[in-house]
C-alpha cells in the first residue's frame, strides 16, 4: 500500500470512528447518559436519506434533513422518556435499550429486512494507478467540521456555556437562572441529530437495514471510551488515535486486527487512564495552570 | 421584600425546616444564626427552590414564589452564593461570571467591569480556571457571579467557609460596601461571629429548623447574646 493509500484509510477510519461517537460523545458527555439507541438513532438517519433521495430530493438535502428529523426525533424521546431519568444512569441504560429494540423492530416491520439503496456520489479519485473515493475524502472532510461545529456550540454560545456548567452542577446552574431541563433536551437533541447526520453520510456507502447501527456501535463507545467525558478533546484524541492504530493494524494484519486493536487500546485506557484522554488533557490544564 | 412564612421542608420524609417564619426589608443586611446542623443551608436552598417546600408561603416583590422553580426564583431577582461557593471548576474566571448573567430578567446588566471593580483580583485572572483560584479567590468569584445578574435579594450560605480570616473581613466590607453602593438586599447564614457583628443590621437566630430569636440593635455587638445561639 502506498503512503496515500494509508493516509486514505487513515482518513477514513478518523471520519468514520468521529461521525460514529459524536453523537453518544455529546449525550454522554454532557448528561452522563448512555444511549443505547446511539446505534438506532443512525440507523434512522440512514433511513430518512435513502427514502428521501428515492423520493427525488437531492443526495445533500436529504442528510441534512435526517439531521434535522433525527434531532426532533431525539428531542420528543427526551421529553417523553428521558427526561424522566435524568441522573439515573442505569435507568437510562434499560430505557433506551428499550428504545432500540423498539425502533429495530419497528424498521423491520415497516420496511422489510432491507431496502433499495443510494449509490455512492462523486466518483473516485486515481492517485499512483490506485483509486480513491471522492465522498470518503469528502466525510474526513466533515468530519473535521463536525468537530469545529462542536467547538463552536459549546465553546462561542450561551447554550455551550449553561451546557458546560449544568455538566459540572445542575444545582448551582439551576440557581443561576438556568432551566437546566431545557439544556438537557437540547443537549440529546444534538446529540440525535448528529448520530442522525452520520446515518445520512453513510447510507450511500453501506447496505441500509434494521441492522445497519450496529456496524457503528463497537467503535463509537470504544472512542467515547477512550476519549473520555469531554466530547471534543475526547472523540478528536481518541479518532486520532484509534484511527491510526486501526489503519496500521488494517494495514498489516486485516480488517479483524485492526477492530481487535481498537478494543485492546480501549482496555489499556480503562486501565491506565480512567478518565480517557480528555480527562488526562483536563488535569495537565488544571495542574498547569495552578503551578 | 422577602416575606417566608410557616415554612416546611427536609429530605425525604425528614423535616428538617418546620414552620419558619422571616422577614426581610428592602436594603437591609439580615444573618441567619445557628448551630451546624439545625437546618440553616436546608431552609436557603428551600428559599432557591432546589429543595421543594412541603409546607408554608414564600412572598418576594409581593409575589408568591413558593411554587416556582429554581431558575425562575433567579430570574425573579434572587442571587445565590452556595456553600462552599459553588464555582464551576472548569470554566475561566469570566465564563463562571458570565454565568450569572441569567439572573434578574428584569434588571439585565451583565457588566463585568462593575465586579471587576471591587474585586480587580478577578479581571487579572478572567482566562484562569476557576478551580485553580485560592479558597478566598473563589468566595469573591461566587459573589461576583452573583452579582453581575443585578439581583435584588444576595442570598450567601456561609461565604466565608474555608477562608483565611484576613479575608473575611474582606469579603465582608465588599458585600456591606455593594450594600451601601447599590442597595442591594442581603441575607446571610453564617457562624463566623465577627462577620455576623460587622455585617448584621438585625439576625434571626435557628434552631431545630425553626426561628427561635430575633437579635437586634446593640445585642448583635454582645458576643453573650450571640453565643447563647452558636457553638462557639
Amino acid at each position: 500500500m502506498s503512503i496515500f493509500g494509508f493516509i486514505y484509510q487513515y482518513m477514513d477510519n478518523f471520519a468514520f470512528l468521529i461521525l460514529a461517537a459524536i453523537g453518544l460523545a455529546v449525550i454522554f458527555g454532557m448528561m452522563g447518559i448512555i444511549n443505547l439507541a446511539h446505534g438506532e438513532f443512525i440507523m434512522l438517519g440512514a433511513y430518512i436519506t435513502t427514502l428521501a433521495t428515492m423520493a427525488g430530493i437531492p443526495l445533500f438535502i436529504s442528510i441534512a434533513l435526517s439531521a434535522l428529523l433525527v434531532g426532533i426525533y431525539g428531542f420528543i424521546i427526551d421529553r417523553l422518556i428521558i427526561s424522566k431519568l435524568y441522573g439515573r444512569t442505569l435507568d437510562s441504560v434499560v430505557a433506551t435499550w428499550g428504545i432500540s429494540m423498539i425502533m429495530a423492530q419497528g424498521m423491520l416491520i415497516i420496511f422489510g429486512p432491507s431496502i433499495q439503496g443510494v449509490g455512492t456520489p462523486l466518483g473516485s479519485l486515481s492517485i499512483g494507478g490506485e483509486n480513491y473515493s471522492v465522498y470518503r475524502i469528502l466525510l474526513f472532510v466533515i468530519a473535521i467540521a463536525v468537530l469545529g461545529v462542536i467547538y463552536w456550540v459549546f465553546m462561542h454560545t450561551k447554550f455551550g456555556l449553561q451546557s458546560r456548567a449544568t455538566m459540572q452542577s445542575q444545582e448551582i446552574a439551576r440557581s443561576l437562572g438556568v432551566n437546566t431541563n431545557k439544556v438537557y433536551s437540547l443537549t440529546f437533541m444534538l446529540g440525535a441529530a448528529f448520530a442522525g447526520l452520520t446515518g445520512g453520510l453513510y447510507a450511500p456507502t453501506m447496505a441500509v437495514s434494521p441492522s445497519f447501527g450496529n456496524s457503528f456501535l463497537m467503535q463509537s463507545f470504544v472512542t467515547v471510551i477512550v476519549g473520555g467525558s469531554n466530547p471534543l478533546i475526547g472523540t478528536f484524541l481518541s479518532g486520532g488515535v484509534l484511527g491510526f492504530v486501526n489503519s496500521a493494524l488494517n494495514m498489516i494484519w486485516g480488517t479483524f486486527y485492526g477492530r481487535l486493536g481498537l478494543l485492546i487500546v480501549a482496555i489499556i485506557v480503562i486501565r491506565l487512564i480512567p478518565l480517557g484522554f480528555s480527562g488526562l488533557v483536563e488535569k495537565k490544564l488544571m495542574r498547569g495552570r495552578d503551578a | 421584600m422577602l416575606k417566608v412564612q410557616g415554612l416546611q421542608s427536609g429530605y425525604d420524609k425528614v423535616i428538617v425546616v418546620r414552620d419558619l417564619n422571616i422577614e426581610v426589608q428592602e436594603g437591609e443586611i439580615v444573618s441567619i444564626i445557628g448551630r451546624n446542623g439545625i437546618g440553616k443551608s436546608t431552609f436557603v436552598k428551600t428559599l432557591m427552590g432546589l429543595i421543594p417546600s412541603t409546607n408554608g408561603e414564600i412572598t418576594f416583590k409581593e409575589k408568591n414564589i413558593t411554587k416556582l422553580k429554581a431558575y425562575e426564583r433567579a430570574w425573579f431577582g434572587i442571587g445565590y452564593v452556595p456553600q462552599g461557593h459553588g464555582t464551576f471548576p472548569t470554566l475561566t474566571v469570566e465564563e463562571n461570571l458570565l454565568m450569572g448573567g441569567s439572573i434578574n430578567k428584569d434588571r439585565k446588566n451583565n457588566d463585568l467591569n462593575l465586579v471587576y471593580e471591587y474585586f480587580p483580583k478577578l479581571k487579572d485572572r478572567r482566562k484562569q480556571k476557576a478551580g485553580t483560584l485560592s479558597g478566598g479567590e473563589q468566595a469573591a468569584l461566587a459573589v461576583s457571579r452573583a452579582l453581575v445578574g443585578n439581583p435584588d435579594l444576595l442570598v450567601l450560605d456561609e461565604p466565608t467557609e474555608g477562608i483565611q480570616p484576613n479575608l473575611v473581613s474582606h469579603i465582608s466590607d465588599i458585600v456591606r460596601q455593594i450594600n451601601k453602593d447599590i442597595g442591594i438586599t442581603v441575607l446571610f447564614v453564617e457562624q463566623h461571629i465577627g462577620l455576623i457583628q460587622q455585617m448584621s443590621q438585625r439576625c434571626y437566630a435557628m434552631d431545630k429548623g425553626q426561628v427561635v430569636g430575633e437579635i437586634v440593635g446593640d445585642d448583635i455587638k454582645d458576643y453573650s447574646v450571640l453565643k447563647q445561639y452558636l457553638a462557639v
